[in-house]
């Protein structure tokens, strides 16, 4: 139940950067599960090798990740953004696979699993009226509810984000308007991918395996949490990621682990089977 | 369009004795200059993936439904198919042993290095694999019949997509956990002790029928309804065409498609892996498609055996050492590609018996505008004058 809980904050982080895109550009971006694996790597390698500090090196994760994502974004995305969308998806796996299997060679990450130790924080764990606390799951929320409300400020209350709702809303009307909209959109990956880095790295804090294709499973989940949520609505995401970690913890708590996939997915079908465009989704957008 | 009158399946005869020479050719010159392990990795697996292919192709290029759920497809046929021959192959008894022909040996002589089998047919486990890759591409059709119906009721575009994606993950967890109900599949540990028994024989032959039903259908009635489903849907319904019918009918054969190719595939290796089905190779279809032109069968083709041959010749041609670095160039090359020709490989130029056919026309209006046109009386009889004068 409390694992749920941590998990879905981290499929939370992971999610906006799903949705966020998909409302902007109308792209899965296949890539960002990587961009999420590459966040694990720069902090797991600036808390190692280089004995960074906690904070430091999320924020080493974060700058890491955006500058991938602006690179991903400029070479891959941008020429193909008047092509037809099946092409910008295709490039979209490629990158991702480029991501995957650049990492995986022996001079970059290798492609064994490393165990992360030690780990940047003390593991400690109190029991409070029968539930079991530890104190790398309070950070964990902590952190994702800091970035969260922040994202929420940037977007809901600021100039930039109110030219992102924008852009999503219309962009040849946006671009009309005097927003530069290759901005907006840089902007949108660059953010989308520090929250990715920042999962990335407090999802190895607490599955202390890391691998070169360990972003795609929680990538996907990410992104079915999006979905679940109805993709390009912020609060969907939030809260379609927390019912998706939730259904996982408990369905491998109290079904069967093997299963605990299968369950997941069918349950997004069934949801998408009575609500077409998610919890949260825009009925009128869905015939774009 | 070809004068003559023959036509088999709506191909004429030079389709088909073009069928026989690429057969011949192949398996007299081609294969026996190959190791065994090209000879699958570059011949008959390529056929395989190439019928995969133009299932999806049928659903998504040329009706338009984003489909991930093909590779759960091609699970489920090769699964079944796999048990149906791992139970039966060992208690049949056939009662004809086999049929070997042999290339003459004038011809051996012409063409060095052929082979002098020209094919060994085992007819009663041919028979067996017939129908073995029959029922497990009908078993996903059926499955493919309820969940399509069901799903593409409600929805559409990426979310459709999505659906299927799930569909895919389910199945290779069902896999996975099979072998609680069905102990012979072995669950993750993988399916041993399948006969091997896809030839480049049987594989071609289904190649080929599913090129010419695939064209059959899409120049026929059936075929323009799903086309229009594509190319509009709102205008479709417009036009009395019922959406969700044509809709599931390309799902269902696409998927039917998809367990052709399972079966087949189960019987190549003899060995079925769950990790084989893993949602991550559900996009290779989907890449390839995209890559030949979508909506383009010859592209399709092209692009499936330019996939397979280059993605398993870069193990040789790449520099010793280097091998890993095969995942590396693949998706370079993919991009370069999509940025280059976002429309694919062959864009809108098809082959000529993949092409729509030009039947000529009997209907009358041509022949209602000539009177005004021609002048009258020049030497050939208008129809529309007679009644006239």
């Amino acid at each position: 139940m409390v694992d749920g809980i941590r998990l879905g904050f981290v499929y939370a982080l992971v999610a906006l950067g799903y949705t966020m895109v998909y409302g902007i550009v109308r792209l899965i971006n296949f890539a960002h599960g990587d961009v999420f694996m590459v966040g694990a790597f720069t902090a797991f390698y600036a808390t190692t090798h280089y004995h960074w500090g906690f904070v430091p090196a999320m924020i080493l994760a974060m700058v890491v990740c955006s500058f991938l994502a602006v690179i991903i974004e400029r070479v891959a995305y941008k020429p193909l953004r008047d092509a037809p969308r099946i092409a910008a998806l295709i490039t979209a796996i490629g990158v991702s696979f480029f991501l995957e299997y650049f990492t995986a060679l022996d001079f970059v990450f290798t492609p064994n699993f490393i165990s992360y130790t030690p780990l940047p924080i003390k593991f400690k764990t109190w029991d409070v009226a029968g539930v079991t606390f530890s104190n790398v799951m309070l950070i964990v929320i902590a952190i994702s509810t800091l970035l969260l409300v922040l994202l929420w400020y940037l977007v809901y209350r600021t100039k930039l984000g109110k030219a992102m709702r924008a852009v999503a809303w219309d962009k040849p009307t946006a671009r009309l308007m005097g927003i530069d909209v290759d901005m907006v959109i840089t902007f949108t990956f660059a953010i989308g991918a520090a929250l990715a880095g920042v999962g990335g790295m407090l999802y190895v804090i607490v599955y202390p395996q890391i691998r070169t294709f360990l972003g795609v499973m929680p990538g996907l989940k990410a992104f079915i949490a999006a979905v679940f949520g109805g993709i390009g609505s912020i609060p969907g995401a939030f809260l379609g990621s927390l019912i998706i970690g939730m259904v996982e913890t408990l369905s491998q708590g109290y079904l069967s682990s093997t299963l605990r996939d299968a369950i997941v997915f069918s349950i997004l079908i069934i949801v998408l089977l009575f609500r077409p465009t998610g919890l949260f989704g825009e009925a009128a957008k869905e015939k774009a | 369009m070809t004068k003559s009158r023959f036509r088999f399946l709506g191909q004429s005869w030079l389709f088909w004795v073009g069928v026989c020479v690429v057969f011949l050719v192949v398996q007299w010159v081609l294969m026996p200059r190959m190791t065994e392990f090209r000879r699958t990795a570059w011949v008959i697996f390529p056929c395989i993936m190439a019928i995969i292919c133009l299932g999806l192709n049928l659903i998504y290029g040329f009706n338009g439904q984003f489909s991930l759920g093909q590779w759960g497809f091609y699970g489920i046929g090769a699964y079944t198919a796999a048990l149906i021959t791992y139970h039966w192959a060992a208690r049949i008894s056939y009662p004809i042993q086999g049929i070997v022909l042999r290339i003459p040996p004038l011809l051996q002589k012409l063409i060095p290095m052929a082979q002098v089998e020209l094919f060994h047919f085992d007819a009663g486990k041919s028979a067996l694999l017939f129908v073995a890759v029959l029922i497990g591409a009908v078993f996903a059709a059926i499955i493919s019949l309820a969940f399509g119906y069901i799903v593409l009721l409600r929805l559409g575009s990426d979310y459709f997509g999505i659906a299927t994606l799930g569909f895919t993950i389910m199945i290779q967890v069902l896999i996975i956990n099979s072998d609680q109900v069905i102990p012979e599949t072995k669950g993750a540990r993988g399916m041993v002790g399948i006969p091997q028994m896809t030839s480049f024989f049987w594989t071609f032959i289904f190649l080929i029928l599913t090129i010419v039903i695939v064209r059959n259908i899409l120049y026929s009635s059936v075929g323009r309804a799903i086309v229009s489903v594509r190319e509009d849907e709102v205008a479709a319904q417009a036009m009395g065409i019922d959406t969700l019918k044509y809709k599931t009918i390309s799902f269902v054969i696409g998927s039917f498609l998809a367990g052709l190719a399972g079966g087949l595939y189960a019987h190549l290796y003899a060995f079925l892996s769950p990790g084989y089905f893993s949602f991550v190779r559900s996009f290779d279809p989907l890449i390839i498609i995209v890559f030949g032109g979508l909506g383009n069968m010859t592209g399709t083709l092209l692009a499936t055996f330019l996939w397979a041959i280059s993605l398993e010749g870069m193990r040789i041609w790449l520099p010793q050492g280097f091998e890993a670095w095969r995942f590396v160039v693949y998706p370079i090359a993919l991009l370069l590609i999509m940025l280059l020709r976002p429309q694919g490989l062959m864009g809108r130029v098809e082959l000529g018996f993949l092409r729509a056919p030009k039947w000529p026309l009997r209907v009358a209006p041509v022949q209602e505008m000539k009177p005004q046109v021609a002048p009258a009386g020049a030497g050939n009889p208008q129809p529309g004058e007679d009644k006239l004068s």
